[in-house]
């Protein structure tokens, strides 16, 4: 390369700023091979309206256009097409596993009147649970870690009985978990449950028998 | 090479020594760099080493939030991220390839001779190659060396790589591999979440 470039001969030495999509994260002028297009375009709008001008003009899209030969282009348009297509989907599905995604919030026994709480499933809606955990043990005042679960994942686990305000507290402050999508499970009250019924279908059977 | 997500690996602190051995190295592969060293890593920053997949080392700042400088295939040479060769396109070896090939190499292919030879494309030319292009250099460049891969028609490079043929033999056969295993736009050490 040798001594052509201009940079080296300013004094200062400055890094360029490059402006990247805020949707497909490439520099602007590559949005339109990433197949969100469209969204890629009203962001830019949006964000940096200049730089749209000069990227989206009509001179510029036939200038990208006359430099391919015809059949090339139909190619590169299916292509690009197929990609679309494929983004879509996939952000589709995307967005149908968030609505589906549970959290669990969960009061495990620990030793007679001493509970855990464990909250599993935050990471469908894209809370890094490290940093989550953290901010409970700071709001609670208490032990707060994340731990690898039985049947495979990680959940958060948190120290005492704090159901009530933990459910308050997520939906209070990551706006991005649906209120409904939150279930509270109580497991010490489920098998006293349980055990109530098998004990009442037991007398009833008992008497059922006289 | 990183066509595929990759998952956060350990991060793990250089120490100081190491760090100037990396500072240095970086110098002597790219010595354009050299007058931007400072901004590039700062002697009093904490330089932060990720394991990725396939024996891949990347040196990133420890800043918030963190940002990505070089990484290195075992003991090949260290190869800029495109972050960085966006800060500062002018300090490495360039080529440019034409629009055509864009969307292949986009999508993870090999770089293939033919996008670079053809009229979009730009090799370095011992008679230079005009007043516009003078920064694709005038010296053939052997295989192994490091290129930064930019776009007809585009602003910024879209692709860092080791050559696999020399530009001379690229000229000669049009045929072929140019770069294989590079790092490209929106591949996965692109996307890689570092916090």
């Amino acid at each position: 390369m040798g001594d052509n470039g201009v940079a080296g001969a300013e004094s200062i030495p400055q890094s360029k700023v490059v402006v990247y999509c805020g949707v497909c994260s490439l520099p602007p002028e590559y949005c339109e091979f990433g197949g969100t297009t469209k969204k890629c375009e009203e962001w830019l709008k949006k964000h940096h309206p200049s730089l749209h001008g000069e990227l989206y003009s009509e001179a510029a899209i036939e200038a990208n256009l006359s430099t391919l030969s015809l059949d090339a282009q139909k190619r590169a348009e299916k292509d690009a097409q197929k990609k679309a297509a494929k983004a879509a989907t996939a952000e589709a599905k995307e967005v149908e596993k968030k609505a589906a995604a549970k959290v669990y919030i969960k009061r495990v026994e620990r030793n007679k009147r001493k509970y855990v709480t464990a909250v599993a499933g935050l990471e469908e809606h894209g809370l890094e649970l490290k940093k989550v955990a953290k901010d409970l043990g700071k709001k609670f005042a208490t032990g707060s870690s994340v731990t690898k679960m039985a049947a495979g994942g990680e959940e958060i686990t948190v120290q005492g009985d704090l159901t009530e305000g933990l459910l308050e507290y997520i939906v209070k402050t990551y706006k991005g978990v649906p209120e409904d999508n939150i279930e509270c499970i109580d497991e010490s009250k489920k098998k006293k449950a349980a055990a109530a019924a098998a004990a009442i279908a037991a007398t009833e059977a008992g008497l059922q028998g006289r | 090479m990183f066509k595929k997500e990759i998952p956060p690996g350990t991060k793990s602190k250089v120490k100081s020594s190491v760090q100037r051995g990396i500072r240095s190295k970086a110098i002597e592969t790219y010595p354009l760099l050299e007058p931007y060293m400072d901004e590039i890593m700062p002697k009093k920053e904490q330089l932060d080493m990720i394991k990725l997949p396939d024996r891949v080392t990347l040196y990133a700042l420890s800043a918030s939030p963190v940002v990505p400088l070089f990484w290195q295939h075992m003991d090949d040479p260290l190869i800029p991220h495109l972050r960085l060769v966006h800060r500062f396109p002018d300090c490495f070896h360039r080529i440019r390839i034409d629009r055509g090939a864009i969307r292949f190499v986009l999508s993870g292919a090999a770089l293939m001779t033919p996008g670079a030879t053809s009229p979009g494309g730009r090799l370095p030319e011992a008679d230079g190659n005009g007043e516009e292009d003078y920064r694709y250099g005038t010296e053939e460049l052997a295989p192994g060396t490091v290129v930064v891969v930019e776009a007809e028609g585009k602003e910024n490079a879209c692709m860092v790589g080791q050559l696999k043929v020399g530009t001379k033999e690229m000229k000669a056969t049009k045929k072929g591999a140019a770069v294989e295993a590079g790092h490209y736009l929106g591949d996965g050490l692109w996307n890689l979440h570092l916090d």
